[in-house]
Parts: C-alpha cells; sequence; structure tokens
C-alpha cells in the first residue's frame, strides 16, 4: 500500500456495498460488524500514541465516554429543539446526512478533553503519564455518573438508532487512512522519532511535546467518533460502558497487533470483537478461555502474519490493475 | 549585515559569558567563557568530571546556566528548549550514541527535516501536490548527504545493525541534514579504531570546508584533536585552564599538569581512557 489512497477509496467502496446490502445482512451480524468498526477505530487511534509516539494511555475509553455522551445530548436533547419538524430516521443515504455534523462534533469535543489532560501531562514520562490518563478515566466516569442531566449511573436510553454499516465501515476506513498516512510521512516519523529517544529529537529540532499533544488529541478525536458510533448503535449508554476495563481492552488490541502497525492493530481489533462473540456461549468460563486465546495470541502472533498477508495481496492487486 | 567584530575578519557565532552551572552545592562549571568564529574548528579538552559534557549540555539547552549567557549569532539562547536551540543553527551528536532504533538509516536523516517543513498535519494527511513535491525534495537531499558521506549502500538498513563506525557517521549526518551554522560533536573518535579515527579526521575536516559549518569537538583522543583543531580550549574542574592553538596547548605546563598529573605519569591518562563514561540525561 504505497498509496493509503486506494486503501481509503477501497474501504468506502465496502462501506457503501454492506450498507446497500444491509437488507440481507441478519441484525446479529450488523451488529458485530458495527462492534467490530468500532473497536478499529478505537483501537487504530490508540495505536498513534501508544504505538508510535509511545505514550501510554489509559483513558482512551473516556475520550470515547465524552463522544458517546456529546453526540447522545446532541441528537436527544439539541437536534429535536433546533429542528422539531424533521424526521431523524429515513432508510436513504441523503436523509442521514445530519449524523456526520454530530460525529464530528463529538470528535472535536473528545479532543478537547484530550487536549486539556495531554497539554499538561505529557510533560511526564512513562510511569506518570499512566497514573495521570488513569485518573483522568476516572474522573469522567464519576462525573458522569454523579450528572442527573445525563441519567448518573443509570444512563441515557432511547438514544436514536443512527449507526448504521456505511457510517462505523466508512469511519474505520476513513481512521485507517488517516493514521497510515500520517504515520508514512517525514512529518508522521517524528512520532517514531519520540518513541525512540525523545533526547535525540529535540536535538534534531523536533517539539516533543508538541507531538506528543498531537497524538493524544488526534487519538481522543477518533475515540470520540467511535464513541458517538457506539452510543447511536447500542442506543443506551451508562458510566459503567466507559471504565478502566473498556480501555486496557483496546490497550490489548494495540499490543496483539504489533505496537506501530495501523493494519496488524486493525486486523486485532476486528479477531478480538469475533473472540468476544464467540466465547459469549461459554459464560463464567468466558475470561479464562479469553485469557488463554490472547497468551496463544502472543506467542503465535497471527495479526502480524494476516497483516503481512493483506500487504502482499494489495501490492499484488495493484500489480494486476496496472498492468491491464 | 555588518556585525560587530571583536577581532579584524573574525566574526563571532558563539559566544559563552561567564557562564557557571550548579547542582546544589556541586559547581560543574565556573565563570566559563569561551568563543567561536564563523567557521572554525575549535577542540575542547580537559581530564574526565572537567565538565566538558556540562558545557555541551548547556550550550544544547539541556540544561539552563546558573550564571552568565549564551549568544549565539548575538542571539541569546539560555534557557531555550533544546529543540529551538537546534532551529537557530546549532547541531549536536551524542557521547553514547542515539540513533532512532526502530527506523532505517534513510528515515534517520529524514527526522531531520521535521522541523522545517512546509506542509502540515492537514497537508500530510491530504498527500496533495506541494505535500508530494515537499516529500521528494526530502528524499533526493537525504539520499545525496548519504552518498556523500558512503552511506547509500546502507540507505535501507535498521540503523542498529550498522557497524559502529557507521553508526557514529550516520549521527553525524543526521546532525548536519538539519542545515547547522555549528556542529557540536561529543567524543565522535570514542570506542573507534584507529583506521576508523583516521576516517573521522577527514570526514570533520571535509564538513568544515564544503559545508561551512563551524564544529565545536569535544574528544578525549589527543591525536584526533591536535591534528585538525586550529584553536583549543582546555577545561579542568569546571574551570577553563588555557586556550590557545594546539602547540601552544601542547607546551603550556599548566595543562601538562591537569592532564598527565604532576609527575607527567603516562599511566593516568591510560586510566582516563578506561573510566571515560559520562551520561546526557
Amino acid at each position: 500500500m504505497k498509496n493509503p489512497r486506494v486503501a481509503l477509496a477501497g474501504g468506502l467502496a465496502v462501506a457503501v456495498i454492506l450498507q446497500s446490502c444491509s437488507g440481507w445482512i441478519d441484525p446479529y451480524t450488523t451488529q458485530v460488524i458495527l462492534f467490530a468498526a468500532i473497536n478499529v477505530i478505537l483501537a487504530v487511534s490508540l495505536n498513534l500514541v501508544m504505538g508510535e509516539t509511545g505514550q501510554f494511555s489509559l483513558c482512551h475509553a473516556a475520550f470515547m465516554a465524552v463522544g458517546a455522551y456529546t453526540s447522545a445530548l446532541l441528537t436527544g436533547k439539541a437536534l429535536p429543539f433546533l429542528l422539531p419538524h424533521c424526521s431523524w430516521t429515513g432508510t436513504s443515504v441523503a436523509s442521514q446526512l445530519w449524523f456526520l455534523p454530530v460525529l464530528i462534533a463529538a470528535g472535536v469535543v473528545a479532543a478537547i478533553a484530550g487536549l486539556i489532560v495531554g497539554g499538561p501531562s505529557l510533560r511526564l514520562r512513562g510511569d506518570y503519564l499512566a497514573m495521570v490518563t488513569l485518573g483522568f478515566g476516572e474522573i469522567i466516569r464519576v462525573l458522569l455518573q454523579n450528572t442527573d442531566a445525563v441519567g448518573g449511573s443509570r444512563g441515557m436510553e432511547g438514544i436514536l438508532p443512527a449507526t448504521n454499516l456505511f457510517w462505523a465501515v466508512g469511519a474505520a476506513a476513513l481512521t485507517l487512512y488517516t493514521m497510515i498516512s500520517l504515520v508514512r510521512s517525514t512529518y508522521g516519523r517524528g512520532f517514531q522519532a519520540v518513541r525512540d529517544d525523545e533526547v535525540a529529537a529535540a536535538a534534531m529540532g523536533i517539539d516533543t511535546t508538541r507531538f506528543k499533544v498531537t497524538a493524544f488529541v488526534i487519538g481522543a478525536f477518533f475515540a470520540g467518533v467511535a464513541g458517538a458510533l457506539y452510543a447511536h448503535a447500542v442506543e443506551f449508554i451508562s458510566p459503567e460502558g466507559f471504565n478502566f476495563l473498556r480501555s486496557f481492552e483496546i490497550i490489548v488490541m494495540v499490543i496483539l497487533g504489533g505496537l506501530g502497525r495501523p493494519v496488524g492493530v486493525a486486523i486485532a481489533a476486528v479477531l478480538i470483537t469475533l473472540l468476544n462473540e464467540w466465547l459469549r456461549d461459554l459464560s463464567q468460563y468466558r475470561m479464562v478461555v479469553y485469557a488463554l486465546i490472547i497468551i496463544l495470541f502472543m506467542i503465535l502472533r497471527p495479526t502480524e502474519r494476516l497483516a503481512h498477508y493483506i500487504r502482499g495481496l494489495m501490492t499484488g492487486l495493484r500489480f494486476r490493475i496496472f498492468r491491464a | 549585515m555588518i556585525r560587530p567584530m571583536n577581532f579584524p575578519g573574525e566574526i563571532p557565532l558563539l559566544e559563552v559569558k561567564n557562564c557557571s552551572l550548579r547542582f546544589g552545592g556541586i559547581s560543574a562549571l565556573t565563570d566559563v567563557s569561551l568563543r567561536i568564529n564563523e567557521g572554525e574548528l575549535v577542540g575542547l579538552i580537559g581530564p574526565n568530571g572537567a565538565g566538558k559534557t556540562s558545557l555541551f549540555n548547556i550550550l544544547t539547552g539541556v540544561y539552563r546556566p546558573t550564571e552568565g549567557a549564551i549568544l549565539f549569532e548575538g542571539q541569546p539562547t539560555a534557557g531555550m528548549p533544546p529543540h529551538r536551540i537546534n532551529t537557530l543553527g546549532m547541531a549536536r551528536t551524542f557521547q553514547n550514541i542515539r540513533l532512532f532504533g526502530s527506523l532505517d538509516v534513510r528515515m534517520n536523516v529524514r527526522t531531520s527535516f521535521i522541523a522545517r517543513l512546509r506542509n502540515g498535519l492537514v497537508d500530510t494527511v491530504r498527500r496533495g501536490r506541494s505535500f508530494r513535491r515537499e516529500e521528494g525534495e526530502i528524499q533526493e537531499e537525504g539520499s545525496r548527504l548519504l552518498a556523500y558521506f558512503g552511506l547509500e549502500q546502507a540507505a535501507s538498513h535498521s540503523s542498529r545493525s550498522l557497524p559502529y563506525g557507521d553508526q557514529r557517521r550516520l549521527e553525524i549526518v543526521r546532525a548536519l541534514a538539519t542545515k547547522p551554522r555549528l556542529l557540536l560533536l561529543d567524543e565522535p573518535a570514542a570506542g573507534m579504531n584507529p583506521t576508523e579515527k583516521e576516517e573521522l579526521k577527514s570526514l570533520i575536516t571535509r564538513i568544515r570546508t564544503e559545508f561551512g559549518t563551524a564544529v565545536l569537538l569535544v574528544e578525549h583522543d589527543m591525536k584526533v584533536v591536535m591534528g585538525i583543531c586550529e584553536r583549543l580550549y582546555v577545561l579542568d574542574q569546571g574551570k577553563v585552564l588555557a586556550s590557545g592553538t594546539p602547540a601552544e596547548i601542547r607546551a603550556n605546563p599548566k595543562v601538562i599538569a591537569a592532564y598527565l598529573g604532576e609527575s607527567h605519569g603516562k599511566n593516568h591518562e591510560k586510566s582516563h581512557e578506561k573510566s571515560r563514561r559520562e551520561e546526557v540525561p
């Protein structure tokens, strides 16, 4: 994938095709695809912070929560008030375009939260940053739990089911494109330089704090978008859904995908989503099997092989297209 | 542009004026003053613990001098963060090599262009024409630099896999790619074999003549320093002990006393060589 635009066009095409076939896909499969796409966004955006820039962040789910609540408030309270006579649940793509500004707003609010946390705390290193982000995640959760306007610990329900295959898969493709094109550029090497050696990066003229904050804010933006998609997919959100364990799950995806490999991380996100679904029947033994499979993943590293295979497939495909 | 000249024909590029650096009660540097002129090759020597690396660190912004001023092209730099000092035109290498281990050789050189990119974040994601042109220019200039220093064969290798001498050379190339007016080399000959040292000497002279870059060379190896430097500063116990041409320094009894000990014992120098380990934080 020399040109990430090819991948973007492909991803968006898949999103459109999936959406136009949505009548034939049963609701359960649809939901799994939605979750997979949302997890891809979360994992790939955290990868920029953890994998590329090397900053250990434990509050990705908190940014997701900020996005989810922002969008739920917008569609539940603000939009009906501003435009009372519109119908929000059409089936054509055109009648759903209103969702785009909501997604962007959710991302922007989450990015602002990212700036507020990241600005001061990214001057810290390693363990200290982990502590600050852990604390921030808890603060967001407790704040939401104690705010009656957003339902307190009961959460918000009856959110419009606006997330469909087009939005979720399209947003995942766009996230992946943004991350790959960002990282594979002279500018993007700055993130990796900061991860490898901060002192040397600064001596080469790289403003390390700025790069770290940038990575954090971009990561938070996409986590916010994922949160909005999630809220409008499950139609119910509560503070408990965005706790530390959720952040941890995203971290597992990033590590399994191979830190700093966007495609591998995306594959890991899909695999873990599927794993969660397959293990539902095991009820109380679920976490035992889950842990065992994660360990097996670590040893066998199937995601790296898959990423390598897909890369080969894509170059082969492009070669054939250009020859024809 | 007309600059104030202290000596006819010599333009000061870097001036350190009465700098002191103290950590609590310990004085790393006391009242150090020195100057480097445009295009000059200056050596900085001194026994272990003399404050060479401390001086390096206040020049490059790692530490802020407790007292005194540093002027780079007339602009005060004390207290500036390291990345700002680099963009002013001062680049450095490290005593213990600090390459970006996960990036290949080409990418290591590319990182030096980041601070001077015309295209920002949004242009990078959009990948427009101006972005592609700039990437092309950077790639070309990077390749030219690598070819000039004989590293083009290794361009796609991991920087960790390079032989030691080449790693040192790559660090110098990476520093040069930021287009500095002054290059600070922190013990570049450390750990090199005699052949590599000879190569290094010719490399430094070449940098000076062909890039017009002034060089401040911190070095333990007397052969290297005496062989190529025009002027030397000798630091001892955080103070400038002497300065002058290599011949003057070699004849200076104070320097001989500080460096080799009062008894002029040769084994003293050997013990310096062995215990040569100063860390940059």
